[in-house]
């Protein structure tokens, strides 16, 4: 008689995530096909929730007749006037507080002041300021990216490896060197993060923005459409502002994979 | 010349180095031995200028011919090396801040990238880079400066054994090659006397200097080397220098104060 066998267990099954890609699909039609069978047996009235198809259907006419790119365009022009406005000061602001004493004395208890205050809540003194036009919408953007971008890039150069600081130190790289060819680059996947985050930022506000006043933009788009009560018009913003995030994030990584090769 | 960290956030103050008198001669081989803790990074970053004596002055003697030419290079522990460039861009790294015309430059860098036989893998990122091909990367940026003194900080302590004996050999080679002086730290004694024209053995918290212990083996030196009588023979003297010490270190597992990234200058987020 032999000796007993005891097989090892396997245990890999713990340690794996596996990636299920039909399932996202499927996930998704699923929801998709549930909600027009829902809106067509009339136990969604569409008023409240109109059908997929319809909303679909009306997202073209929208897009036919200029209505839904004239608004797109009103609200992108902001976004990216207010993103790059914010993103630069940013940075710069960002690098400073990280680097330099002084200007961490001086930058960091005003950003920890002013960082929770919504920042819709200063629309209406920027509107006293600037009038009713495009510049208080832009500067409210501006300053929502502006603190995200300004906090992830102090991150980014206070996390920069010490050791590397002492390489470009130890070659002699002036100040400016230092900034540019050390602390930047280890500071810009941190950067990118914040990037992320500004986006989300941007988007939220340039729909408060033209909520509160506006003529043109997604945002007033969709409290528009809700007034008259055309919900397909309110879905169709909807839809083009998830797009809009969407795209934005997809800009961000390729730009993240051209910039961060190293990663 | 002497240092002591000042207190900070419940550290008492640490004099890390203490009465510290040595000189480097040209060409000279020195290699800095001492257990962990007893100051010999923080006397490698005294002379490289990255912190500043408490006393004392540390300085170059002689007629400067060429006064742009750096007085000292890094080769550091942990490779440093910027992972955002090539190998090519790391080596030139140096040069840049020395304001060389382009051309120069890169024609230098990769001569220097040939002394140190990466050529083939100048366009490669370090993290695609072994341990040992990344030091030598590290040290082919230090060589490309042409500084007066090589500063080597524990070069070889983050490689494996195998590794590090073979570039103890390729160190040799470039000293032979280069004719530098070298100043090497580390706590590995067969390095220190397979390198070494003079090994100074520090003693533990204040470092002072414990024996300058001179290593009479004909330079340059290859693994034979290692067979001989009196390499073993230092190799036992130098542990019997350390070896209290270093069985002191071990019983006291705190940080040295220089070690900790506190003090190394990271601020708060």
């Amino acid at each position: 008689m032999s000796e007993p066998r005891h097989p090892v267990p396997d245990r890999s099954g713990l340690l794996a995530v596996r990636r299920h890609p039909g399932v996202s699909l499927a996930g998704i039609a699923a929801l998709l096909l549930a909600w027009e069978a829902a809106a067509r047996s009339g136990l969604l009235p569409p008023l409240f929730l109109p059908a997929p198809s319809a909303c679909a259907l009306r997202a073209w006419e929208l897009l036919a007749n200029g209505e839904l790119p004239r608004h797109l365009a009103a609200s992108l022009r902001r976004i990216v006037l207010g993103f790059a406005l914010g993103a630069g000061a940013g940075v710069a602001v960002g690098v400073a507080t990280g680097h330099f004493g002084r200007a961490r004395a001086l930058g960091q208890p005003l950003i920890a002041a002013t960082y929770p205050i919504p920042k819709i809540a200063i629309l209406p003194l920027l509107i006293l300021w600037l009038g009713i036009g495009e510049p208080p919408k832009v500067a409210v953007i501006a300053i929502g990216v502006f603190f995200p971008m300004a906090i992830n890039t102090h991150a980014g150069i206070v996390g920069c490896d010490p050791a590397l600081l002492r390489a470009g130190v130890s070659f002699g790289a002036t100040r400016w060197a230092l900034v540019r060819k050390v602390l930047l680059p280890a500071a810009l996947p941190m950067i990118f993060a914040g990037l992320r985050l500004a986006a989300g930022v941007a988007l939220l506000l340039v729909v408060s923005a033209e909520l509160i006043a506006a003529d043109s933009g997604l945002g007033f788009m969709i409290l528009n459409a809700a007034d008259l009560l055309r919900t397909e018009d309110l879905m169709v913003g909807l839809a083009a502002l998830s797009a809009l995030g969407l795209l934005f994030n997809a800009a961000i990584g390729a730009l993240e994979r051209r910039l961060v090769r190293w990663k | 010349m002497s240092h002591v960290y000042p207190a900070a956030r419940g550290h008492p103050p640490l004099t890390a180095l203490e009465e510290i008198r040595l000189e480097v001669g040209a060409g000279e081989v020195v290699v800095v031995l001492g257990p962990s803790g007893c100051g010999k990074s923080t006397l490698l970053n005294l002379i490289a200028g990255l912190i500043r004596p408490t006393s004392g002055t540390i300085a170059f003697v002689g007629e400067r011919a060429d006064p742009g030419r750096p007085l000292t290079a890094v080769v550091f522990q942990e490779f440093a090396l910027f992972p955002w460039r090539t190998v090519l861009g790391n080596v030139g790294f140096g040069l840049e801040c020395l304001r060389l015309a382009p051309g120069e430059a890169r024609e230098r860098a990769r001569q220097a990238i040939r002394l140190v036989g990466l050529e083939g893998f100048t366009d490669k990122y370090p993290h695609e880079l072994s341990g040992g091909m990344k030091q030598r990367a590290a040290m082919a940026r230090a060589l490309a400066v042409d500084p007066v003194l090589l500063l080597l900080d524990e070069p070889l302590s983050a490689l494996d054994a195998q590794t590090r004996t073979l570039l103890q050999g390729e160190l040799m080679k470039l000293w032979a090659a280069t004719g530098k002086s070298f100043f090497h730290v580390t706590h590995n004694i067969e390095e220190a006397v397979f390198l070494a024209h003079r090994i100074v053995v520090l003693s533990r918290r204040p470092g002072r200097i414990r024996e300058i212990v001179p290593v009479g083996l004909p330079h340059p030196r290859d693994e034979g080397v290692r067979l001989l009588p009196a390499f073993a023979a230092t190799v036992a003297h130098c542990w019997g220098l350390i070896r209290d010490e270093a069985q002191a270190a071990l019983l006291a597992p705190e940080a040295a104060p220089w070690e900790s990234p506190r003090r190394a200058g990271a601020g708060e987020p």
